[in-house]
Protein backbone atom coordinates (compact mmCIF):
# COMPACT_ATOMS: atom_id res chain seq x y z
CA UNK A 1 0.00 0.00 0.00
CA UNK A 2 1.47 3.33 -1.26
CA UNK A 3 1.76 6.38 1.44
CA UNK A 4 -0.58 9.49 0.15
CA UNK A 5 1.14 11.99 -0.24
CA UNK A 6 1.19 15.19 2.94
CA UNK A 7 -1.29 18.20 1.57
CA UNK A 8 -1.62 20.40 3.98
CA UNK A 9 -5.44 21.89 4.97
CA UNK A 10 -4.82 25.44 3.73
CA UNK A 11 -3.76 23.94 0.72
CA UNK A 12 -6.75 21.60 -0.12
CA UNK A 13 -9.09 24.27 0.83
CA UNK A 14 -7.32 26.29 -1.72
CA UNK A 15 -7.48 23.95 -4.06
CA UNK A 16 -10.95 23.15 -4.01
CA UNK A 17 -11.94 27.12 -3.50
CA UNK A 18 -9.87 27.66 -6.93
CA UNK A 19 -11.89 24.04 -8.26
CA UNK A 20 -15.07 25.92 -7.62
CA UNK A 21 -14.26 29.51 -8.29
CA UNK A 22 -13.10 28.40 -11.98
CA UNK A 23 -16.32 25.94 -12.54
CA UNK A 24 -18.77 28.94 -10.88
CA UNK A 25 -16.79 32.07 -13.99
CA UNK A 26 -16.97 30.00 -16.51
CA UNK A 27 -21.10 30.10 -16.76
CA UNK A 28 -22.66 33.52 -17.64
CA UNK A 29 -24.46 35.98 -14.85
CA UNK A 30 -27.26 36.78 -12.85
CA UNK A 31 -28.18 39.41 -11.60
CA UNK A 32 -30.39 40.17 -8.83
CA UNK A 33 -31.90 43.93 -7.79
CA UNK A 34 -34.65 45.56 -6.05
CA UNK A 35 -36.81 47.73 -8.11
CA UNK A 36 -39.38 50.09 -6.80
CA UNK A 37 -42.19 47.46 -6.48
CA UNK A 38 -39.93 44.32 -5.33
CA UNK A 39 -36.75 42.06 -6.29
CA UNK A 40 -35.99 41.38 -10.20
CA UNK A 41 -33.95 38.32 -11.39
CA UNK A 42 -31.95 38.67 -14.40
CA UNK A 43 -29.91 35.84 -16.07
CA UNK A 44 -29.20 35.63 -19.83
CA UNK A 45 -30.02 32.02 -20.28
CA UNK A 46 -31.99 30.84 -23.99
CA UNK A 47 -33.04 27.26 -22.88
CA UNK A 48 -35.65 26.11 -20.91
CA UNK A 49 -33.16 24.91 -18.03
CA UNK A 50 -34.16 27.26 -15.08
CA UNK A 51 -31.69 28.97 -13.08
CA UNK A 52 -34.29 31.36 -11.23
CA UNK A 53 -36.97 30.01 -9.40
CA UNK A 54 -39.90 30.58 -6.88
CA UNK A 55 -39.88 28.62 -3.54
CA UNK A 56 -42.53 29.88 -1.52
CA UNK A 57 -45.29 32.72 -1.45
CA UNK A 58 -42.38 35.63 -1.14
CA UNK A 59 -39.47 33.89 -1.81
CA UNK A 60 -37.08 33.14 -4.42
CA UNK A 61 -34.12 31.26 -5.15
CA UNK A 62 -31.43 31.96 -8.41
CA UNK A 63 -28.34 30.18 -8.96
CA UNK A 64 -25.28 29.75 -11.42
CA UNK A 65 -23.06 26.59 -12.00
CA UNK A 66 -23.16 23.50 -12.04
CA UNK A 67 -26.99 22.69 -13.26
CA UNK A 68 -27.65 19.27 -11.62
CA UNK A 69 -26.58 20.36 -8.03
CA UNK A 70 -28.54 23.83 -7.98
CA UNK A 71 -31.24 22.04 -9.14
CA UNK A 72 -30.88 19.39 -6.07
CA UNK A 73 -30.84 22.43 -4.14
CA UNK A 74 -33.40 24.17 -5.58
CA UNK A 75 -35.79 21.21 -4.93
CA UNK A 76 -35.13 21.12 -1.62
CA UNK A 77 -35.63 24.14 -0.63
CA UNK A 78 -39.08 24.02 -1.72
CA UNK A 79 -39.84 21.30 0.32
CA UNK A 80 -37.87 22.69 3.27
CA UNK A 81 -40.03 25.99 2.88
CA UNK A 82 -43.22 23.44 1.68
CA UNK A 83 -42.92 21.47 5.16
CA UNK A 84 -42.43 24.84 7.44
CA UNK A 85 -45.56 26.10 5.62
CA UNK A 86 -47.77 23.19 6.50
CA UNK A 87 -46.32 22.76 9.82
CA UNK A 88 -46.21 26.46 10.79
CA UNK A 89 -48.14 28.69 8.91
CA UNK A 90 -47.34 30.08 5.60
CA UNK A 91 -45.90 33.21 7.46
CA UNK A 92 -43.41 31.54 8.65
CA UNK A 93 -41.55 30.55 6.17
CA UNK A 94 -38.08 33.12 5.54
CA UNK A 95 -35.34 33.81 3.36
CA UNK A 96 -33.29 33.67 6.36
CA UNK A 97 -34.35 29.96 8.01
CA UNK A 98 -33.34 29.14 3.92
CA UNK A 99 -29.93 30.77 3.48
CA UNK A 100 -28.73 29.00 6.82
CA UNK A 101 -30.03 25.43 5.61
CA UNK A 102 -28.23 26.14 2.17
CA UNK A 103 -25.20 27.39 4.15
CA UNK A 104 -25.38 24.35 6.57
CA UNK A 105 -25.02 22.15 3.38
CA UNK A 106 -23.03 23.69 1.21
CA UNK A 107 -20.40 24.36 4.01
CA UNK A 108 -20.24 20.44 5.11
CA UNK A 109 -20.08 19.49 0.89
CA UNK A 110 -17.14 21.83 0.71
CA UNK A 111 -15.09 20.30 3.90
CA UNK A 112 -16.40 16.32 3.54
CA UNK A 113 -16.80 15.87 0.05
CA UNK A 114 -13.95 15.08 -2.45
CA UNK A 115 -15.71 17.80 -4.90
CA UNK A 116 -17.07 21.19 -3.52
CA UNK A 117 -19.96 22.24 -5.05
CA UNK A 118 -19.71 24.50 -8.32
CA UNK A 119 -22.46 26.49 -7.95
CA UNK A 120 -23.23 29.84 -6.71
CA UNK A 121 -26.93 30.96 -5.05
CA UNK A 122 -28.91 33.80 -4.51
CA UNK A 123 -31.91 33.48 -2.16
CA UNK A 124 -34.15 36.71 -1.75
CA UNK A 125 -37.23 37.72 -0.11
CA UNK A 126 -39.45 40.56 -0.76
CA UNK A 127 -40.39 42.54 2.28
CA UNK A 128 -43.61 44.34 2.98
CA UNK A 129 -41.58 47.74 1.86
CA UNK A 130 -38.42 47.50 0.63
CA UNK A 131 -36.33 48.31 4.01
CA UNK A 132 -37.63 44.88 4.68
CA UNK A 133 -36.28 43.06 1.63
CA UNK A 134 -33.34 40.86 1.81
CA UNK A 135 -31.27 39.09 -0.55
CA UNK A 136 -28.53 36.37 0.27
CA UNK A 137 -25.39 35.43 -1.26
CA UNK A 138 -24.07 31.82 -1.08
CA UNK A 139 -21.34 30.65 -1.98
CA UNK A 140 -19.68 27.56 -2.72
CA UNK A 141 -17.84 27.39 0.38
CA UNK A 142 -20.79 27.91 2.52
CA UNK A 143 -21.02 31.45 3.34
CA UNK A 144 -23.36 33.82 3.52
CA UNK A 145 -23.65 37.40 2.91
CA UNK A 146 -26.65 39.79 3.25
CA UNK A 147 -26.39 42.15 0.26
CA UNK A 148 -27.69 45.47 -0.26
CA UNK A 149 -30.07 46.55 -3.09
CA UNK A 150 -28.29 44.58 -5.96
CA UNK A 151 -25.56 41.23 -6.29
CA UNK A 152 -24.08 39.57 -9.43
CA UNK A 153 -23.15 36.29 -9.29
CA UNK A 154 -21.52 33.59 -12.18
CA UNK A 155 -19.26 35.27 -14.53
CA UNK A 156 -16.76 38.05 -14.15
CA UNK A 157 -19.00 39.83 -11.28
CA UNK A 158 -16.76 41.22 -9.55
CA UNK A 159 -16.56 43.62 -12.70
CA UNK A 160 -19.90 43.55 -12.98
CA UNK A 161 -21.00 44.77 -9.32
CA UNK A 162 -18.35 47.37 -9.17
CA UNK A 163 -20.26 49.12 -12.26
CA UNK A 164 -23.65 48.57 -10.44
CA UNK A 165 -22.36 50.05 -7.70
CA UNK A 166 -22.09 53.75 -9.87
CA UNK A 167 -25.23 53.42 -11.51
CA UNK A 168 -27.87 51.18 -9.74
CA UNK A 169 -30.00 53.38 -6.81
CA UNK A 170 -33.12 52.63 -4.82
CA UNK A 171 -36.57 53.11 -6.13
CA UNK A 172 -35.90 52.22 -9.81
CA UNK A 173 -38.81 51.23 -11.97
CA UNK A 174 -38.85 47.79 -12.93
CA UNK A 175 -37.97 48.91 -17.10
CA UNK A 176 -35.13 50.89 -15.45
CA UNK A 177 -34.01 48.31 -13.54
CA UNK A 178 -34.11 45.61 -16.66
CA UNK A 179 -32.12 48.04 -18.80
CA UNK A 180 -29.59 48.22 -16.32
CA UNK A 181 -29.46 44.42 -15.59
CA UNK A 182 -29.23 43.51 -19.19
CA UNK A 183 -26.51 46.21 -19.41
CA UNK A 184 -24.36 44.78 -17.06
CA UNK A 185 -24.82 41.55 -18.94
CA UNK A 186 -24.11 42.77 -21.94
CA UNK A 187 -20.71 43.89 -21.02
CA UNK A 188 -17.70 42.16 -22.53
CA UNK A 189 -15.27 40.97 -19.62
CA UNK A 190 -12.52 41.47 -22.23
CA UNK A 191 -13.16 45.18 -22.79
CA UNK A 192 -14.70 44.20 -26.62
CA UNK A 193 -18.15 46.16 -27.74
CA UNK A 194 -21.09 45.07 -25.70
CA UNK A 195 -22.93 42.45 -27.04
CA UNK A 196 -26.84 42.55 -27.64
CA UNK A 197 -29.28 40.64 -26.01
CA UNK A 198 -32.79 39.90 -27.12
CA UNK A 199 -35.63 38.91 -25.11
CA UNK A 200 -35.26 35.20 -26.23
CA UNK A 201 -32.09 35.02 -24.61
CA UNK A 202 -33.31 36.19 -21.09
CA UNK A 203 -34.95 34.64 -18.15
CA UNK A 204 -36.41 37.61 -15.80
CA UNK A 205 -38.49 37.11 -13.17
CA UNK A 206 -39.94 39.35 -10.30
CA UNK A 207 -41.13 38.80 -6.68
CA UNK A 208 -43.78 41.97 -6.76
CA UNK A 209 -44.44 43.58 -3.46
CA UNK A 210 -47.64 44.11 -4.08
CA UNK A 211 -49.23 40.71 -4.93
CA UNK A 212 -51.01 38.88 -2.09
CA UNK A 213 -49.71 35.50 -1.63
CA UNK A 214 -47.47 33.92 -4.20
CA UNK A 215 -45.85 36.96 -5.73
CA UNK A 216 -43.51 35.55 -7.69
CA UNK A 217 -43.59 36.23 -11.38
CA UNK A 218 -42.13 34.76 -14.67
CA UNK A 219 -41.96 37.76 -17.25
CA UNK A 220 -41.87 36.48 -20.64
CA UNK A 221 -42.85 37.05 -24.31
CA UNK A 222 -44.84 41.04 -25.54
CA UNK A 223 -44.14 42.44 -22.06
CA UNK A 224 -40.83 41.64 -21.40
CA UNK A 225 -40.10 42.94 -25.05
CA UNK A 226 -42.10 45.81 -24.30
CA UNK A 227 -40.09 46.49 -20.90
CA UNK A 228 -36.84 46.14 -22.45
CA UNK A 229 -38.02 48.51 -25.11
CA UNK A 230 -36.67 52.17 -24.37
CA UNK A 231 -39.47 53.45 -26.83
CA UNK A 232 -41.94 51.76 -25.08
CA UNK A 233 -43.91 53.46 -22.27
CA UNK A 234 -44.40 50.52 -20.03
CA UNK A 235 -42.34 50.64 -16.96
CA UNK A 236 -44.49 48.45 -15.21
CA UNK A 237 -45.56 44.99 -14.71
CA UNK A 238 -49.35 45.00 -14.65
CA UNK A 239 -50.88 44.43 -11.52
CA UNK A 240 -53.31 41.68 -13.41
CA UNK A 241 -52.32 38.35 -14.01
CA UNK A 242 -52.32 37.39 -17.35
CA UNK A 243 -55.64 36.36 -19.30
CA UNK A 244 -54.64 32.95 -20.60
CA UNK A 245 -55.06 30.19 -18.89
CA UNK A 246 -52.23 28.35 -17.94
CA UNK A 247 -49.12 28.37 -15.06
CA UNK A 248 -50.28 30.95 -12.90
CA UNK A 249 -46.50 32.15 -12.28
CA UNK A 250 -46.20 33.73 -16.12
CA UNK A 251 -46.80 37.00 -16.79
CA UNK A 252 -46.68 37.75 -20.74
CA UNK A 253 -48.91 40.74 -21.08
CA UNK A 254 -51.22 39.20 -23.20
CA UNK A 255 -55.09 39.90 -22.59
CA UNK A 256 -58.00 37.45 -22.88
CA UNK A 257 -59.00 39.29 -25.86
CA UNK A 258 -56.29 38.62 -28.13
CA UNK A 259 -56.31 34.44 -27.31
CA UNK A 260 -60.11 34.18 -27.94
CA UNK A 261 -59.23 35.32 -30.78
CA UNK A 262 -56.55 32.86 -31.50
CA UNK A 263 -58.75 30.32 -29.83
CA UNK A 264 -62.30 30.40 -30.33
CA UNK A 265 -62.72 27.74 -28.04
CA UNK A 266 -62.24 29.77 -24.86
CA UNK A 267 -65.38 31.81 -24.18
CA UNK A 268 -65.49 35.36 -24.97
CA UNK A 269 -65.08 37.24 -21.27
CA UNK A 270 -68.61 38.73 -21.58
CA UNK A 271 -71.21 36.40 -20.52
CA UNK A 272 -68.52 34.83 -17.79
CA UNK A 273 -69.16 37.35 -14.70
CA UNK A 274 -71.99 35.86 -12.65
CA UNK B 1 -36.57 22.24 10.95
CA UNK B 2 -37.33 18.75 11.94
CA UNK B 3 -35.84 15.70 10.50
CA UNK B 4 -32.29 17.41 10.49
CA UNK B 5 -29.10 15.63 9.93
CA UNK B 6 -26.81 15.89 12.19
CA UNK B 7 -24.35 18.66 11.00
CA UNK B 8 -27.16 21.00 10.35
CA UNK B 9 -27.11 20.52 6.76
CA UNK B 10 -30.48 19.48 4.82
CA UNK B 11 -30.80 15.94 5.53
CA UNK B 12 -30.63 13.34 2.42
CA UNK B 13 -34.48 13.25 1.67
CA UNK B 14 -34.49 16.75 0.76
CA UNK B 15 -31.84 16.41 -2.15
CA UNK B 16 -33.63 13.11 -3.01
CA UNK B 17 -33.67 13.79 -6.96
CA UNK B 18 -36.82 12.40 -8.85
CA UNK B 19 -40.39 12.76 -6.87
CA UNK B 20 -42.29 15.91 -7.22
CA UNK B 21 -44.86 14.98 -4.75
CA UNK B 22 -45.21 16.65 -1.46
CA UNK B 23 -47.50 13.64 0.37
CA UNK B 24 -44.51 11.28 -0.67
CA UNK B 25 -42.04 13.75 0.85
CA UNK B 26 -43.66 13.97 3.85
CA UNK B 27 -44.51 10.09 4.08
CA UNK B 28 -40.50 9.96 4.14
CA UNK B 29 -39.21 12.63 7.02
CA UNK B 30 -42.32 13.13 8.63
CA UNK B 31 -44.77 10.81 8.70
CA UNK B 32 -46.89 11.91 11.77
CA UNK B 33 -48.49 15.02 9.86
CA UNK B 34 -50.38 12.60 7.90
CA UNK B 35 -53.79 12.36 8.69
CA UNK B 36 -53.79 8.79 8.26
CA UNK B 37 -50.33 7.24 9.16
CA UNK B 38 -51.25 7.95 12.79
CA UNK B 39 -52.14 5.07 15.20
CA UNK B 40 -55.68 4.93 16.52
CA UNK B 41 -56.35 3.07 19.19
CA UNK B 42 -58.99 0.66 18.65
CA UNK B 43 -62.63 0.34 19.20
CA UNK B 44 -63.70 3.12 20.59
CA UNK B 45 -65.95 5.74 18.23
CA UNK B 46 -65.53 9.22 19.30
CA UNK B 47 -68.33 12.51 18.28
CA UNK B 48 -66.64 15.15 16.02
CA UNK B 49 -68.16 17.52 13.71
CA UNK B 50 -69.48 16.19 10.43
CA UNK B 51 -69.73 18.32 7.22
CA UNK B 52 -72.62 17.93 5.65
CA UNK B 53 -73.82 18.70 1.95
CA UNK B 54 -71.96 19.68 -0.82
CA UNK B 55 -73.33 19.98 -4.32
CA UNK B 56 -71.12 20.32 -7.60
CA UNK B 57 -72.66 21.09 -11.59
CA UNK B 58 -70.87 21.32 -15.29
CA UNK B 59 -72.41 24.68 -16.97
CA UNK B 60 -71.40 26.46 -20.00
CA UNK B 61 -67.36 26.04 -19.82
CA UNK B 62 -67.09 25.51 -16.53
CA UNK B 63 -67.96 24.09 -13.28
CA UNK B 64 -69.84 25.29 -9.86
CA UNK B 65 -69.39 24.16 -6.50
CA UNK B 66 -71.77 25.29 -3.81
CA UNK B 67 -71.99 23.85 -0.03
CA UNK B 68 -73.87 25.10 2.92
CA UNK B 69 -72.04 26.20 6.22
CA UNK B 70 -73.29 23.91 8.87
CA UNK B 71 -71.17 20.96 10.71
CA UNK B 72 -72.97 18.78 13.13
CA UNK B 73 -72.06 16.53 15.59
CA UNK B 74 -74.81 14.25 16.71
CA UNK B 75 -78.01 16.27 17.49
CA UNK B 76 -75.87 19.75 17.96
CA UNK B 77 -74.89 22.31 15.53
CA UNK B 78 -71.07 22.21 15.77
CA UNK B 79 -71.09 25.30 13.50
CA UNK B 80 -73.07 27.46 11.09
CA UNK B 81 -70.34 29.53 9.10
CA UNK B 82 -68.12 26.92 8.34
CA UNK B 83 -66.42 26.53 5.22
CA UNK B 84 -66.68 23.36 3.05
CA UNK B 85 -65.47 24.26 -0.22
CA UNK B 86 -62.01 25.45 -0.83
CA UNK B 87 -60.30 26.09 -3.62
CA UNK B 88 -57.23 23.28 -4.45
CA UNK B 89 -55.46 25.82 -6.52
CA UNK B 90 -55.92 28.18 -9.32
CA UNK B 91 -58.34 25.60 -11.69
CA UNK B 92 -59.92 23.64 -9.09
CA UNK B 93 -62.14 23.80 -5.88
CA UNK B 94 -62.45 20.59 -3.20
CA UNK B 95 -65.61 20.43 -1.60
CA UNK B 96 -65.49 18.06 1.93
CA UNK B 97 -68.05 15.72 3.79
CA UNK B 98 -67.73 13.78 7.08
CA UNK B 99 -65.30 13.97 9.99
CA UNK B 100 -64.89 18.09 9.57
CA UNK B 101 -61.33 18.16 11.38
CA UNK B 102 -59.60 15.31 9.19
CA UNK B 103 -61.08 16.55 5.71
CA UNK B 104 -59.51 19.92 6.61
CA UNK B 105 -56.53 18.77 7.58
CA UNK B 106 -56.74 16.67 4.05
CA UNK B 107 -57.57 19.95 1.96
CA UNK B 108 -54.57 21.64 3.30
CA UNK B 109 -52.30 19.03 2.44
CA UNK B 110 -53.57 18.91 -0.67
CA UNK B 111 -53.45 22.49 -1.58
CA UNK B 112 -49.89 22.19 -0.73
CA UNK B 113 -49.17 19.04 -2.83
CA UNK B 114 -50.53 20.66 -5.96
CA UNK B 115 -48.62 23.82 -5.18
CA UNK B 116 -45.37 21.47 -4.61
CA UNK B 117 -45.62 20.15 -7.69
CA UNK B 118 -46.35 23.36 -9.66
CA UNK B 119 -43.43 24.71 -8.31
CA UNK B 120 -41.19 21.60 -8.69
CA UNK B 121 -42.39 20.80 -12.10
CA UNK B 122 -42.99 24.30 -13.13
CA UNK B 123 -46.01 22.89 -14.69
CA UNK B 124 -49.98 22.56 -13.80
CA UNK B 125 -50.61 19.25 -13.03
CA UNK B 126 -53.46 17.40 -15.52
CA UNK B 127 -56.87 17.43 -14.00
CA UNK B 128 -56.88 13.52 -14.15
CA UNK B 129 -53.90 13.73 -12.05
CA UNK B 130 -55.12 16.38 -9.24
CA UNK B 131 -58.27 13.89 -9.34
CA UNK B 132 -56.15 10.78 -9.04
CA UNK B 133 -53.84 12.83 -5.81
CA UNK B 134 -56.53 13.28 -3.92
CA UNK B 135 -57.88 9.69 -4.04
CA UNK B 136 -54.24 8.59 -2.84
CA UNK B 137 -54.87 10.57 -0.11
CA UNK B 138 -58.22 9.38 0.54
CA UNK B 139 -57.03 5.91 0.22
CA UNK B 140 -54.54 6.75 2.78
CA UNK B 141 -57.48 6.94 5.33
CA UNK B 142 -59.59 4.29 5.17
CA UNK B 143 -58.41 2.54 8.37
CA UNK B 144 -59.69 5.75 10.05
CA UNK B 145 -63.03 5.74 8.41
CA UNK B 146 -63.40 2.39 9.32
CA UNK B 147 -63.15 3.50 12.99
CA UNK B 148 -65.67 6.12 11.75
CA UNK B 149 -63.62 9.23 10.75
CA UNK B 150 -64.53 9.20 7.13
CA UNK B 151 -63.60 11.73 4.73
CA UNK B 152 -65.38 12.12 1.36
CA UNK B 153 -64.76 15.26 -0.49
CA UNK B 154 -66.01 16.37 -4.41
CA UNK B 155 -63.60 17.43 -6.47
CA UNK B 156 -64.17 19.70 -9.46
CA UNK B 157 -61.52 21.47 -11.70
CA UNK B 158 -61.56 23.40 -15.35
CA UNK B 159 -59.46 20.80 -17.74
CA UNK B 160 -57.28 23.30 -19.74
CA UNK B 161 -56.85 20.63 -22.35
CA UNK B 162 -60.24 20.27 -23.61
CA UNK B 163 -61.68 23.83 -21.74
CA UNK B 164 -64.65 22.79 -19.91
CA UNK B 165 -65.71 21.61 -16.38
CA UNK B 166 -65.14 17.89 -14.75
CA UNK B 167 -66.48 17.06 -11.97
CA UNK B 168 -64.75 13.29 -9.84
CA UNK B 169 -67.01 12.21 -6.80
CA UNK B 170 -64.64 9.38 -4.23
CA UNK B 171 -65.91 6.98 -1.93
CA UNK B 172 -64.18 6.19 1.26
CA UNK B 173 -61.69 3.33 0.21
CA UNK B 174 -60.12 6.22 -2.64
CA UNK B 175 -62.03 5.28 -5.60
CA UNK B 176 -62.11 7.65 -7.83
CA UNK B 177 -64.99 8.04 -10.39
CA UNK B 178 -65.60 10.60 -13.25
CA UNK B 179 -69.29 12.14 -12.51
CA UNK B 180 -71.37 13.58 -15.40
CA UNK B 181 -73.28 16.66 -15.05
CA UNK B 182 -73.82 16.90 -11.68
CA UNK B 183 -73.19 15.25 -8.37
CA UNK B 184 -73.79 15.85 -5.15
CA UNK B 185 -72.42 14.38 -1.62
CA UNK B 186 -72.90 15.10 2.40
CA UNK B 187 -75.96 13.57 4.24
CA UNK B 188 -78.35 15.78 2.07
CA UNK B 189 -77.02 14.44 -1.09
CA UNK B 190 -80.24 12.70 -1.89
CA UNK B 191 -82.19 15.48 -1.74
CA UNK B 192 -79.87 17.88 -3.65
CA UNK B 193 -79.05 14.84 -6.53
CA UNK B 194 -83.31 14.98 -6.69
CA UNK B 195 -83.63 18.45 -7.00
CA UNK B 196 -80.39 18.83 -9.40
CA UNK B 197 -81.99 16.21 -11.58
CA UNK B 198 -85.02 17.95 -11.98
CA UNK B 199 -83.26 21.81 -12.59
CA UNK B 200 -80.06 21.19 -14.60
CA UNK B 201 -79.89 20.97 -18.27
CA UNK B 202 -76.54 21.02 -21.01
CA UNK B 203 -75.22 24.10 -21.25
CA UNK B 204 -76.76 26.18 -18.36
CA UNK B 205 -75.16 29.37 -18.43
CA UNK B 206 -73.38 30.37 -15.05
CA UNK B 207 -75.90 32.44 -13.50
CA UNK B 208 -78.44 29.30 -13.93
CA UNK B 209 -75.87 26.54 -13.04
CA UNK B 210 -75.53 28.63 -9.49
CA UNK B 211 -79.07 28.97 -8.97
CA UNK B 212 -79.83 25.55 -9.70
CA UNK B 213 -76.91 24.68 -6.99
CA UNK B 214 -78.58 26.95 -4.31
CA UNK B 215 -82.15 25.09 -5.12
CA UNK B 216 -80.29 22.42 -4.48
CA UNK B 217 -79.30 23.23 -1.15
CA UNK B 218 -82.40 24.61 -0.14
CA UNK B 219 -84.01 21.45 -1.21
CA UNK B 220 -81.67 19.41 0.88
CA UNK B 221 -81.89 21.95 4.08
CA UNK B 222 -86.00 21.48 3.67
CA UNK B 223 -85.47 17.65 4.58
CA UNK B 224 -82.18 17.11 5.95
CA UNK B 225 -81.80 18.26 9.36
CA UNK B 226 -77.91 18.31 9.07
CA UNK B 227 -77.96 20.71 6.01
CA UNK B 228 -77.85 24.00 6.94
CA UNK B 229 -80.48 26.40 4.70
CA UNK B 230 -80.03 29.97 3.99
CA UNK B 231 -79.90 32.01 6.92
CA UNK B 232 -81.60 35.19 6.23
CA UNK B 233 -81.26 36.68 9.36
CA UNK B 234 -77.79 36.05 9.98
CA UNK B 235 -77.15 36.82 6.42
CA UNK B 236 -74.93 33.64 6.36
CA UNK B 237 -75.33 32.23 2.90
CA UNK B 238 -73.79 29.09 1.29
CA UNK B 239 -70.45 29.05 -0.48
CA UNK B 240 -70.47 28.95 -3.52
CA UNK B 241 -67.16 28.60 -6.05
CA UNK B 242 -67.04 29.06 -10.16
CA UNK B 243 -64.19 27.12 -12.10
CA UNK B 244 -63.98 28.55 -15.75
CA UNK B 245 -61.05 29.31 -17.75
CA UNK B 246 -60.05 32.28 -15.72
CA UNK B 247 -59.55 30.04 -12.85
CA UNK B 248 -61.50 29.87 -9.32
CA UNK B 249 -63.68 32.35 -7.99
CA UNK B 250 -66.06 32.40 -4.65
CA UNK B 251 -69.28 34.60 -5.17
CA UNK B 252 -68.96 37.48 -3.07
CA UNK B 253 -71.90 37.78 -0.28
CA UNK B 254 -73.58 40.40 -2.03
CA UNK B 255 -74.27 38.22 -5.01
CA UNK B 256 -75.44 35.51 -2.91
CA UNK B 257 -77.26 37.70 -1.36
CA UNK B 258 -79.43 38.71 -4.15
CA UNK B 259 -79.63 34.92 -5.69
CA UNK B 260 -80.25 33.76 -2.06
CA UNK B 261 -82.96 36.13 -1.35
CA UNK B 262 -84.84 35.75 -5.07
CA UNK B 263 -85.18 31.93 -4.13
CA UNK B 264 -86.54 32.33 -0.68
CA UNK B 265 -89.33 34.70 -2.15
CA UNK B 266 -89.99 32.64 -5.03
CA UNK B 267 -90.55 29.55 -2.61
CA UNK B 268 -92.85 31.49 -0.98
CA UNK B 269 -95.48 31.20 -3.63
CA UNK B 270 -94.50 27.75 -4.81
CA UNK B 271 -92.86 25.96 -1.69
CA UNK B 272 -91.39 22.86 -4.15
CA UNK B 273 -89.06 25.50 -6.18
CA UNK B 274 -88.26 25.95 -9.29
CA UNK B 275 -88.46 22.85 -12.45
Amino acid sequence: MSMPFYVSPEQLMKDKADYARKGIARGRSVVVMQYDRGIVFVAENPQSLRKISEIYDRIAFAAVGMYYEFENLRVAGIRYADLRGYSYDRRDVTARGLANAYAQTLGTVFTQEPKPYEIELCVAEVGRTAEQDQIYRLTYDGSVSDQHGFMVMGGASSQAEERLRGSWKPGLSLADALALAVGTLAVDPAGGEPRRLLPTQLEVAVLDRQRPRRTFRRIVGPLLADLLNADSPTAHAPEADDGIPGHPDILSGVTSEAVVEADPQVPPPSDKKV
Amino acid sequence: MSGNARDGRLPTAYLQPGSSSFLDFVAGVEPDLLPGARPLPGGLTVETPHGTTIVAAECARGVVMAGDRRATMGNVIASRVIDKVFAADEYSVVGIAGTAGLAIEVVRLYQVELEHYEKIEGAIMSIEGKANRLATMIRGNLGMAMQGLSVVPIFAGFDLDDRRGRIYSYDVTGGCYHEHDHHSIGSGAVFARGSLKKTWHPDMTQEAAVAACLEALYDAADDDSATGGPDVGRRIWPAVAVVDVEGVRFLPDDVLAEAVEALVAARRINPGGAR
